[in-house]
């Protein structure tokens, strides 16, 4: 490698070349494919609807990392970048786990001294969540149903 | 290293780059120094719209029937054509920073003018989503205000829709602003091989922007 040699000299600059058109115009055409594939899956029903939500987030994901490593030159870059970027997603991953671990092991997500509406309607069924408190214009058309007595 | 070896070693080269500030060694220590930093803004970046894909995630949980009601206002070729133009804005840019780094000066400018190009039909193709949506009442919150037949949670998918893409829209304009500067910088030979740190750091920041879309295309358009 003479241009390894050559960045070393002390007229600096010389960092190592990677990538190129070639790659780079690679990479965008699997992109695009990517995109074709994930719009082609949402009109296939995978069975279930969560089924469907984590295949799109699969194929974003692989996505995301075929961006970062060729256009954000992660694969060619010093290892401490992206030790940044995989410690954010750690943190991320923890953020995200621990709301959502809570609200799935109760069956009411409301704090026990909850005073405001006891349910909001959802299309007919009564839904709990962090939502409920929000106020709610009632659609034309639609009975508003006054907020049941808590207790 | 003692400070003797240093200065030894600045006088001996009389013609250093005149974009090596004094405080580093090397170009090359100069430009890894930067771009930590930059891993580390986007770090921050990376954890603002973190915030916002948990709180998405979880309503979307607790409202599952309203959330895949609402994204039927949403034009998914739109989207689909908002993610191709990010992407190949995200090629132009990368071509940028290739361009800079072979001294190129004609493609790194053409790439920035594509890449400006490309933000700006982003914008352009959501001021269109974002007007249909104001002019049906499909808006956050207490403004939603849409008259056909609905579920009561959708305003909570309005909500998320409009701040994150909204986020993102901003993080788009503030991408434009900083691509015309270094468009002006560009046309006066401010880069070349030894010195494009601005261009990549740019790069790297517009790839985010692209990242997050990649995330948003899927979770507001595409949800089934």
């Amino acid at each position: 490698m003479s241009q390894h040699t050559h960045s070393h000299d002390s007229h600096g600059g010389g960092h190592h070349l990677h990538g190129g058109p070639k790659v780079y115009g690679t990479v965008l055409a699997a992109l695009l494919a990517l995109t074709l594939i994930t719009i082609g899956a949402s009109k296939i029903d995978f069975g279930s609807p969560s089924a469907n939500v984590i295949i799109a987030l699969v194929i974003a994901t692989i996505k995301a990392t075929i961006v970062a490593l060729w256009f954000m030159h992660l694969k060619y870059d010093k290892p401490v970048n992206g030790m940044i970027f995989a410690s954010t997603l750690f943190f991320l991953a923890l953020f995200f786990a621990y709301p959502y671990i809570d609200t799935n092991s109760r069956t009411d997500v409301k704090p026990s001294n909850w005073k405001g509406p006891a349910y909001m309607p959802d299309s007919g069924s009564a839904v709990r969540g962090i939502g409920a408190n929000f106020p709610v214009a009632p659609a034309p058309g639609t009975k508003p149903v006054a907020p049941a007595e808590h207790h | 290293m003692s400070s003797h070896a240093v200065t030894a070693d600045h006088d001996s080269h009389a013609h250093h780059d005149p974009n090596l500030q004094h405080h580093f060694a090397e170009m090359e220590q100069q430009f890894e120094c930067s771009k930590i930093g930059m891993w580390l803004f986007l770090a921050t970046e990376v954890l603002l719209f973190g915030g916002l894909f948990v709180g998405y995630g979880l309503m979307q949980g607790q409202h599952p029937e309203a959330f895949k009601s609402a994204h039927h206002h949403l034009d998914w070729r739109m989207g689909a054509l908002n993610t191709i133009v990010l992407l190949v804005s995200s090629f132009t840019m990368v071509m940028a920073v290739w361009s800079a780094q072979t001294n190129n000066q004609k493609a790194l400018i053409r790439n920035l003018i594509l890449t400006i190009g490309c933000a700006c039909t982003f914008m352009v193709v959501k001021y269109f989503e974002y007007s249909h949506k104001y002019h049906e009442g499909l808006l956050p919150g207490a403004f939603y205000s849409y008259t056909g037949p609905h579920q009561n949670a959708e305003f909570v998918f309005f909500s998320f829709y409009f701040m994150m893409t909204g986020l993102h829209g901003i993080h788009v304009t503030a991408g434009i602003v900083v691509l015309c500067y270094l468009l002006v910088q560009a046309r006066k030979g401010a880069y070349n091989a030894s010195y494009y740190t601005p261009i990549d750091l740019t790069g790297l920041y517009w790839h985010l922007v692209d990242l997050i879309w990649i995330y948003l295309f899927p979770l507001f358009y595409l949800i089934s």
